[in-house]
């Protein structure tokens, strides 16, 4: 069994106005090395589903996004995302806005295969005036207590940023915090994983087993990507890189500011993309952020 | 002994460590400077009791300073990744200090967007965690700028967090699981224990007095019973306060940094 890939060999299998999701938080742990090969393609309207950082933005900028579902798009440092904002006022994004828990609901009800699970958050706020589709539904126990039934984010596929990978699908996650990835990879039909070190086969102490999140057989396909969470952190390796952030925010602002980050950041290959950005030592030491 | 000197923030730092008074063993999440520093007060003067995150994935009791750590190595207790502290916010035991965009007078908050929700004039954040946290748990609010583009008249933009207004909620929702400490701002303390939740001034701040506080806010306040000037921090908050803050992010939180103790005519300025 060997399910190494090519990212491009990833994103050709991404169709016109699939749902697919990213893994990650904010500018945490994004599988960025894939979504520049989604911008580099000429696949489109995607509904994308995400904790959102830079990778909804990027997305947003490129015209690739119709539908987005989600709680919230930062780059905590920066704290509004550029393109995400721009996208946004023109009116040109259909959006699905929900709390962040209701929104790990939505993923956990797909990966239990449920229609729906239950919840308060969103009752009595205008997360249910705009997203019409919400229903409610009443506890058929003695309570009655009525509750916003959240529906499952069923994903075509979705992608996920791990530190260690082998050639089976075996993932590791090793920072401080896993965020919602299994939920991704559960709530999808395929889930592709980007990592920073592909092994042959993960031979692991008990220790370092317990940093694996979700099993292989949610995994479709496996691309080594190291330095991939770029220019997000991927603790506990490398922190974000506030400059190109700050290169990239600054680009909304700019005339025709998306087509030259484009073309000095995604139109390249990945050897490029590292030296445009100071070289893999540079990037491969960028200090983790202190919060 | 000289009273001590302290800034507009120092003294927002300690009326923000009073919404954790007596909480309990809850989570105390300051998000923001000024938040965070004065949950970390509390934990370390009269609740030591509060459960404390390094505001990344794990729990401390010794509250961290904020900003670059030098050789401070943090301690951890226990293990707080974000799916932990969901599950905290829907099991209730959290008391959470956030910055909204927009507050009303029902406690309503908005972090999504100003304007017309489908074309906005500003898009921010979305709506996070408000909806959830404010249903589940108790909730304080701070604002840098008291003013009435904050403060709105009518309902905020986008409800982003549940209040007090009735129409909002339909039969059979629980709102008994909800609560609304207070807002920290820089003119005064206010809550929303007035007949019917109505929103109220606790305490103003040294130089600012009532009216300014309503001509600011675009909806009715009344005076708590017991109004009065906000404490002052003691020398051992300041001294508390220098240690949690060792580079003085505190003094970049407040336009131009005022000083606690200030004249009418200087508030107004």
């Amino acid at each position: 069994m060997n399910k190494l890939m090519t990212a491009a060999d990833v994103v050709g299998q991404l169709r016109d106005g699939m749902t697919i999701g990213f893994g990650g938080w904010g500018p945490r742990r994004k599988p960025m090395a894939i979504v520049r090969e989604i911008l580099r393609s000429d696949v489109k309207d995607l509904t994308v589903v995400a904790y959102g950082g830079p990778e909804v933005g990027m997305l947003c900028a490129a015209g690739k996004v119709k539908k987005l579902i989600f709680g919230f798009a930062t780059m905590d440092a920066i704290p509004l995302e550029p393109y995400f904002r721009k996208a946004r006022q023109a009116g040109s994004l259909d959006v699905m806005e929900l709390d962040e828990g209701l929104f790990q609901w939505g993923l956990k009800a797909a990966a239990m295969r449920l229609p729906f699970l239950p919840a308060r958050a969103g009752l009595a706020t205008d997360v249910m005036t705009h997203n019409p589709a919400l229903k409610t539904i009443a506890s058929p126990y003695g309570d009655a207590e009525v509750l916003l039934a959240m529906p499952a984010l069923n994903l075509d596929v979705a992608f996920v940023h791990v530190n260690r990978a082998d050639r089976l699908g075996n993932t590791l996650i090793t920072g401080h915090d896993v965020y919602f990835d299994q939920h991704f990879a559960r709530a999808a039909q395929q889930c592709f994983v980007s990592a920073e070190v592909v092994e042959d086969r993960l031979e692991l102490d008990a220790e370092t087993a317990r940093f694996s999140t979700f099993e292989r057989s949610m995994v479709t396909g496996v691309v080594a990507a190291p330095l991939g969470a770029h220019p997000t952190s991927c603790g506990p390796e490398y922190g974000w890189d506030m400059k190109h952030l700050k290169t990239y925010s600054d680009s909304a602002g700019e005339e025709s500011g998306w087509q030259t980050y484009m073309d000095t950041f995604v139109n390249c290959g990945a050897g490029d993309y590292l030296e445009r950005n100071g070289g893999a030592e540079r990037v491969s030491q960028l200090p983790l952020p202190t919060f | 002994m000289n009273k001590p000197e302290f800034s507009l923030a120092e003294l927002m730092i300690v009326a923000a460590s009073e919404a954790w008074r007596n909480n309990g063993e809850w989570l105390a999440s300051g998000l923001g400077i000024i938040p965070r520093l004065g949950a970390s007060l509390a934990k370390m003067t009269h609740s030591p009791e509060l459960l404390m995150t390094d505001s990344e994935a794990y729990l401390v009791e010794e509250p961290i300073p904020v900003g670059p750590r030098g050789d401070y190595v943090p301690k951890y207790s226990g293990y707080m990744p974000f799916e932990r502290v969901f599950d905290c916010v829907w099991h209730g035991r959290r008391h959470a200090m956030i910055g909204p965009t927009q507050i009303d007078c029902w406690a309503q908050t908005n972090l999504s967007v100003i304007g017309d929700y489908h074309k906005p004039k500003v898009a921010m954040l979305g709506v996070r965690g408000l909806p959830g946290n404010s249903i589940n748990h108790r909730n304080s609010f701070f604002v840098p700028n008291h003013n009435s583009r904050v403060f709105v008249a009518g309902e905020v933009d986008m409800v982003s967090g549940v209040g007090f207004n009735p129409e909002r909620w339909g039969p059979g929702m629980r709102r008994d699981l909800m609560s609304v400490g207070v807002a920290v701002t820089d003119l005064c303390v206010m809550d929303w224990n007035g007949p019917d939740n109505a929103p109220r001034v606790v305490s103003l701040h040294p130089g600012v007095d009532f009216d300014l506080v309503q001509e600011r806010t675009g909806f009715a306040l009344l005076k708590a019973e017991n109004m009065a000037e906000t404490a002052h921090p003691t020398a051992e908050q300041i001294a508390l306060m220098q240690r949690l803050d060792p580079h003085n992010l505190r003094s970049k939180q407040l336009k131009g940094n005022p000083a606690g103790i200030r004249t009418a005519e200087e508030v107004r300025a």
